[in-house]
């Protein structure tokens, strides 16, 4: 094993899958958000659900495009790069990856079709089903991932047998506590993205005062979801915290940076871990708390890293940081979307021009808080591949080399920056043109809030499809 | 259990070679269109599909690693910079579908990107298939070749070839789902292009002779094998009679029962071996629990309902494209 090819190969499969992310965590959102938008279309006949569904639309097939192409590359980087891995555990991770292939993949990339051009084509009660299919399509493939990654984390229901990893309880590996605390963390995630960028969309637009109608259903729709889903993801968080201090102490130690048993343990809430003297520099911490995060006790002992061998330890910078901006995130946004759903109800949202910047101006957050809470997880599982019986070193192809690894990563790297800078600029123009740029022009509806009587907006709809400007 | 996963990672194959290669032709077809209408003509054919077809590729390599993982670490590890041009190349075309729409001035990069990550794919995935009939080296269960072991005369000639095939089946396609010039020009390139697939034939059966590539020896073993080449010539003689009697529908059925035919001649002669020579299908198949869980799921009612999807699709989406109301 080269240990040049090894650091690459990490770097490389980190890159890929950080790449790849930031797509399905727009998209399971988006997915979820379309349907309920062609529902409320098709039971409710306002058009501003049909023209923000459009415009959407454009949106996630680009998105979901990116996905997918991305996405295919994870498949085969196992092979790869990580040979000894996938022999060992293919009788495991092969068939979870291949009941995500077979449930949500082909259920995805079947139903995309007809939701992108499929719509002169099939009766509208269809047209719904498909759009419901690529939600339930995105949402299959990340509880199998899920239970991937969950096994690696915390592997359960095998036996080692000549090398290999071999399953003797299916159940175990699918239903334990792990998976179904970590899945709706991830799901969670992923309507957070989609509901802050929608809502983020809508404050730029109030902002530049163009589309009032859709830009506050939007608001209004994302911050509700948000304001709701974001204290049941902290509470979620909390539990995910649980699992690690239960089955990775060595991991929480790190996201802790606690470097000595304590007991009653305090909590660092912020510092610069230093591995080299194995302290923390410039700490701020409060005594006591830390038995309470992790033990609910006031009087537990806490494991501290120097409790494990040094070649057991993870790096303890990254998850340290990496979880405190997630957490930090998760607060931001909470009080962003609490705020807003109270101005909203007050009507007085739209005077409110400092929050709207603070909204358009969040979009980031929750994918800074997915990829951070993946770095803290993924960094925090060091030095470890499979938790605490393959080593990361032991796990990659034994006779990749150096120079084949660099060139991969070249070209990947050069790959993603050409076509993340063009999908980033086109998804730009298209929420800069706004719904217009479907060719209609704005709806000229007053805001939702008042009452308006449904034959206007009927009447609205047909001057839009009389005027065939509806291309969808 | 074994045999049933061999069966279905066959189906998988094939159903990937037919769908994903129609595909890919149309994108190495598409660099010799000519005109901007005809450009988006052939591309409406493929928009609504590509994603689809491209799926069975991962269906093909999730199987092999659940129920052949030994396969596919050292297939994988061996082919490493085939994979990752493939995979590149399959990106480039991916995402050039979804942004050329969307681009005005930046449109012929996307136009490039399509064509060029076409040859890509397809020509990789030639190549490795003609390096695993050459022999890969292996001990011990690693490859031992290097990291262009993988590039010889031969899977050169291969990987070309297969861009020859794919391009057949495309131009095949676009006679089926198109009308007017598009379908014209498209006709009038399936003869050079079955030419060049049978010239390529011809050399690769040559130079395995000259080379006693062991493969050759199956066929003299088995000479019932010699079925498939004749069913294939017969759909060669069909072809060019379907050609001749300016048939939209045919020519595309006859090519598939080409690569069909090809296929079946290729997997058989392999038969029982996986890594021609090397691993045998009872050697790489995972334990009995994991074969079993994917059967009782996966196996025997999801894959029926995948393929129920993608008739849907083809269905929904039948007849001669219009690219005016497909666009969105
Ligand atoms: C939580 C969600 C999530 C995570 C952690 C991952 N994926 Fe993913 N993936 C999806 C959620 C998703 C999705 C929502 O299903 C995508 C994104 C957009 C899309 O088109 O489907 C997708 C697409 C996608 C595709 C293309 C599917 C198609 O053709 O339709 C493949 C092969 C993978 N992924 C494989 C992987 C692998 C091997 C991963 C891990 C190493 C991985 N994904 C992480
Ligand atoms: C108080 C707030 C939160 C706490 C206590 C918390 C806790 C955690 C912990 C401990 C992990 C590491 C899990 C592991 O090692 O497997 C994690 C991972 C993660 N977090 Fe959070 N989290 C919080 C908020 C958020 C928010 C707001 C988001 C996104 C919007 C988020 C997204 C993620 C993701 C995507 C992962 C990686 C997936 C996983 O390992 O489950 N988290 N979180
Ligand atoms: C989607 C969000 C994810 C992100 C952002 C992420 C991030 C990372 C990072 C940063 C590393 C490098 C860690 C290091 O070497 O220090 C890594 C490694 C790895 N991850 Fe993930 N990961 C994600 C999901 C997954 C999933 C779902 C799986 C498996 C099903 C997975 C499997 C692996 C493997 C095999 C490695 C390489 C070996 C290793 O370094 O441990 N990851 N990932």
């Amino acid at each position: 094993m080269d240990p040049t090819a090894l650091l690459l190969s990490r770097l490389q499969f980190a890159f890929t899958i950080s790449f790849h992310i930031i797509f399905p965590a727009f998209t399971i959102g988006l997915a979820a958000w379309l349907t309920v938008l062609e529902a409320m279309h098709q039971y409710s006949g306002k058009p501003v659900y049909r023209i923000l569904f459009g415009f959407w639309l454009k949106i996630f097939g680009v998105a979901f495009g990116m996905g997918v192409v991305s996405g295919v590359v994870m498949a085969f980087q196992f092979g790869t790069n990580w040979s000894v891995l996938s022999k060992m555990s293919g009788p495991i991770q092969g068939p979870l990856l291949s009941y995500e292939t077979f449930t949500a993949f082909m259920l995805e990339a079947g139903f995309f079709a007809i939701l992108i051009f499929g719509r002169p084509r099939v009766p509208p009660w269809f047209y719904l089903f498909s759009t419901a299919m690529v939600a339930l399509g995105t949402t299959l493939s990340a509880f199998w991932i899920m239970v991937n990654n969950s096994w690696m984390q915390v592997p359960t229901g095998y036996v080692l047998q000549n090398g290999q990893f071999v399953p003797n309880d299916w159940a175990r590996i699918i239903f334990n506590r792990v998976v179904w605390v970590r899945f709706p963390h991830m799901l969670l995630a992923s309507y957070l993205t989609g509901a802050f960028c929608v809502a983020a969309t809508g404050a730029w637009y109030l902002l530049r005062r163009t589309y009032r109608a859709e830009a506050h259903v939007m608001l209004r729709m994302g911050l509700a979801l948000a304001a709701m889903l974001l204290p049941v993801q902290l509470f979620i968080g909390h539990l995910v915290g649980d699992y690690v201090h239960d089955y990775q102490p060595a991991k929480f130690a790190a996201i802790e940076a606690r470097w000595h048993d304590e007991q009653p343990a305090s909590e660092v809430l912020i510092a610069i871990p230093d591995s080299s003297t194995e302290s923390n520099k410039y700490a701020i911490s409060i005594p006591v708390l830390g038995s309470i995060i992790g033990s609910m006790s006031l009087t537990s002992r806490e494991v501290g890293l120097t409790s494990f061998a040094p070649q057991d330890r993870p790096p303890v910078a990254i998850p340290f940081f990496a979880f405190r901006i997630m957490v930090g995130c998760g607060f931001v946004m909470l009080g962003l979307a609490w705020l807003g759903t109270y101005l909203g109800l007050k009507h007085r949202l739209d005077r409110s021009r400092l929050l709207l910047w603070g909204i358009f101006l969040s979009f980031p957050l929750p994918w800074i808080a997915i990829l951070t809470g993946w770095y803290t997880a993924e960094v925090g599982r060091q030095p470890w591949t499979i938790y605490g019986v393959l080593r990361t070193a032991d796990a990659v192809t034994p006779f990749l080399t150096a120079s084949a690894a660099t060139a991969s990563l070249i070209l990947f790297v050069a790959v993603y920056a050409f076509i993340f800078s063009f999908g980033t600029y086109y998804i730009y123009g298209l929420l800069r043109a706004g719904p217009a740029g479907l060719g209609g022009k704005p709806l000229h509806v007053p805001v939702p809030n008042r009452p308006i009587s449904l034959a206007d907006q009927v009447s609205g709809a047909r001057g839009y499809l009389e005027a065939g400007e509806l291309p969808w | 259990m074994v045999t049933y996963w061999v069966a279905l990672l066959a189906i998988s194959i094939l159903i990937y070679l037919l769908l994903d290669g129609f595909d890919l032709g149309v994108g190495m077809l598409f660099g010799a269109a000519g005109s901007e209408a005809k450009r988006d003509a052939m591309l409406s054919t493929v928009a609504p599909v590509w994603d689809g077809n491209e799926t069975w590729l991962i269906v093909t390599g999730v199987i092999m690693w659940g129920s052949f993982p030994l396969v596919y670490a050292m297939v994988m590890s061996a082919f490493y910079i085939p994979v990752v041009v493939m995979l590149l190349g399959l990106i480039l075309r991916g995402v050039a579908l979804e942004f050329r729409g969307k681009a005005r001035r930046s449109r012929w990069i996307w136009d490039v990107s399509f064509v060029a990550g076409s040859f890509a794919a397809s020509f990789m995935q030639g190549a490795m298939v003609g390096a695993l009939v050459e022999g890969l080296q292996f001990s011990n269960g690693d490859y031992t070749g290097g990291t262009l072991g993988w590039l010889t005369a031969f899977s050169t000639l291969c990987g070309i070839g297969l861009c020859f095939g794919y391009a057949l089946l495309g131009a095949c396609w676009l006679v089926r789902k198109c009308d007017g010039p598009v379908r014209d020009d498209a006709r009038r390139r399936i003869p050079p292009l079955a030419i060049g697939v049978l010239v390529f034939l011809v050399i690769v059966f040559a130079y395995a002779l000259a080379e006693h590539l062991p493969i050759l020896q199956r066929w003299t073993d088995r000479p019932y094998l010699l079925v498939f080449p004749v069913v294939g010539a017969g759909a060669a003689a069909m072809l060019a009679k379907s050609i001749l009697r300016h048939d939209d529908y045919w020519p595309f059925h006859m090519v598939a029962l080409i690569f069909v035919a090809a296929f079946a001649t290729l997997a058989l002669s392999f038969w029982p071996y996986m890594i021609p020579f090397v691993v045998t299908i009872d050697e790489a198949a995972a334990p009995h629990a994991s074969l079993a869980f994917m059967f009782w799921g996966a196996g025997l009612f999801v894959f029926p309902l995948m393929l129920l999807y993608v008739a849907v699709g083809y269905r929904v989406f039948r007849g001669k494209a219009v690219p005016a109301d497909d666009h969105y």
